[in-house]
């Protein structure tokens, strides 16, 4: 199950939507593993079974079912929306998160799957109130406009620089090229990954 | 998606115990690209998933002096690997190029081989095409600009796969196992058309897996895949090609010229290899030798564009292969 949230008086169409997603879940949980007809394979599901997923450093606890995919799982069970839910199918981006130091489009990934992985959102690149050298780039050179897939944008070029960090434009365009921004702010968004320590550390109110 | 059992295999046994011989009830999950996709979309309903990221993973040498790459292998993997590169650009060229760096760092080389087509009215719930059982391609009179220049249907896909093209290129064998043991294919007997099997692209039996690709020695070869797209990324190449040339100094001894995207496997060109084999090799050659792998195309009504774009492909394949210049 999803941590317990300190501090969450308030009432919002989110948290309504979890709690009917909840009652929902613990419908379905019926047993963890069955063994298939004649054969002695371990099968989990199709009701939820419980898993752990390592996001930002921390461990959660949940119980998912085998469909429900990583980037559900990170929205609704665990709280953690920088990830964004827009195409579902692999081919915009905005859902992008880094796992194992990959980047991995968490709506074609079951949550499942994702079990022993180290999986890094934006979330976890903001130290309190402190932006990441790359969100703090983004913000100078104007590297968004909607907003929308800034998050995955963000996570591309991080996962980016941690590889290789004096990519040159051609390299950066070709590790950004994963992520759509329908508003069209793509040569701000290069700018932005191409000069992520203009100003790091620079503290946000 | 409907919801279904997962089995997480830990190796090639496993899995093939967890497979079962009826088509479509229990499914191979590697990078879950294409099947989570066909899912949500309700053409792949499976009841249950096999979890096969636990096939092998790595890309070897044989005593032979050839690769062997595993099935779980991702694109990424592939692409960066600088012995597979050396060896045979031909091949690392296509998976470098595979939709995005998001979809090359799962997708893996046994998924990419087998991935289903992405034919629009095959993917789409509404139409009950042929592929899905139904009595229809809707290609044939409908929206056709991505489909077959090649073959006679009755289906008119294009095999999706980009490895799959320099894999019949390079001559690989497909190692696959089943219930009853291990086989090995050939690449170029490894897809199948429409006429011979309409419910699936492969001989693959649903309890199969195909577990390596195994490459020969590259010996003096000179190999190159030559793409054209219309979008750079997030998308297949309209048409492309996959060249093996075996040179005794600047003379074509012996070439394999296969066509993707045109047809519903990769099409091989035996015309355009008799062409180029004893040539010396330039534009001009190259030239005539694309001539001749588009001649016979059999173009439907809104992509004959394409038989100029495969023309050029297999134009530039051949060009950069001898190291000439493309444009």
């Amino acid at each position: 199950m999803a941590p317990k949230k300190k501090d969450e008086p308030g009432f919002s169409r989110r948290s309504f939507l979890k709690t009917v997603g909840a009652g929902g879940v613990a419908a379905g949980v019926l047993g963890p593993a069955s063994t298939a007809e004649g054969q002695n394979v371990k099968a989990i599901g199709p009701a939820a079974s419980p898993i752990q997923l390592n996001v930002n450093g921390k461990f959660h606890r949940l119980e998912v079912e085998p469909r429900v995919t990583l980037l559900d799982a990170l929205r609704t069970r665990l709280n953690i929306t920088g990830p964004k839910r827009v195409c579902d199918r692999g081919s915009c981006g905005a859902c992008t998160v880094i796992l194992d130091g990959r980047t991995v489009y968490s709506c074609s990934m079951l949550a499942i799957e994702a079990q022993g992985k180290v999986i890094r959102t934006a979330e976890g690149l903001t130290e309190g109130t402190v932006l990441h050298s790359v969100q703090r780039a983004f913000c100078d050179h104007d590297g968004l406009m909607c907003g929308f897939c800034t998050p995955g944008f963000v996570t591309a070029a991080v996962a980016l620089l941690e590889k290789n960090p004096k990519p040159t434009r051609q390299e950066a365009r070709k590790a950004l090229d994963g992520n759509i921004c329908r508003c069209g702010t793509y040569p701000r968004v290069l700018e932005a990954a191409l000069n992520p320590k203009s100003a790091a550390g620079v503290k946000r109110g | 998606m409907k919801s279904f059992a997962y089995v997480n295999a830990a190796g090639e046994k496993e899995a093939v115990a967890a497979l079962g011989p009826e088509r479509g009830r229990f499914l191979p999950l590697a990078g879950g690209m294409d099947l989570l996709a066909l899912m949500k979309d309700y053409i792949a309903q499976p009841d249950r998933l096999v979890n096969v990221k636990g096939l092998d993973r790595a890309i070897a040498r044989t005593p032979d002096g050839g690769l062997r790459i595993g099935a779980a292998v991702t694109l990424t993997q592939l692409a960066e690997s600088a012995e597979a590169r050396r060896m045979y650009p031909a091949m690392t060229d296509a998976a470098a190029e595979v939709g995005t760096p998001q979809i090359r760092n799962v997708g893996t080389v046994g998924g990419n081989i087998n991935q289903r087509p992405r034919c629009w009215y095959f993917r789409n719930e509404e139409f009950p095409c042929l592929k899905k059982g139904g009595s229809t391609c809707y290609a044939v009179d409908g929206e056709n600009q991505y489909h077959a220049i090649f073959g006679d249907g009755p289906c008119h896909i294009v095999h999706p796969s980009s490895l799959a093209v320099p894999s019949v290129a390079l001559n690989a064998k497909f190692r696959v196992v089943g219930p009853t043991g291990e086989r090995v294919v050939d690449a170029g007997e490894y897809f199948q058309m429409p006429d011979r099997n309409l419910f699936g692209e492969t001989v693959l039996a649903p309890n199969e897996l195909l577990t390596h690709v195994m490459l020969p020695p590259p010996g003096a070869a000179r190999t190159a895949t030559y793409e054209v797209r219309f979008k750079q990324s997030h998308d297949w190449p309209l048409a492309f090609a996959s060249v093996a040339l075996s040179m005794s100094g600047d003379t074509v001894r012996g070439a394999r010229v296969v066509m993707g995207a045109v047809a519903p496997i990769p099409w091989r060109s035996p015309a355009a290899e008799a062409a180029l084999t004893g040539k010396r090799l330039t534009e001009e050659a190259a030239m005539t030798a694309a001539d001749a792998a588009v001649q016979g195309a059999k173009p439907m009504t809104l992509n004959s564009y394409k038989v100029q774009i495969a023309r050029t492909a297999v134009k530039r394949a051949i060009m950069k292969a001898a190291g000439l210049k493309t444009v």
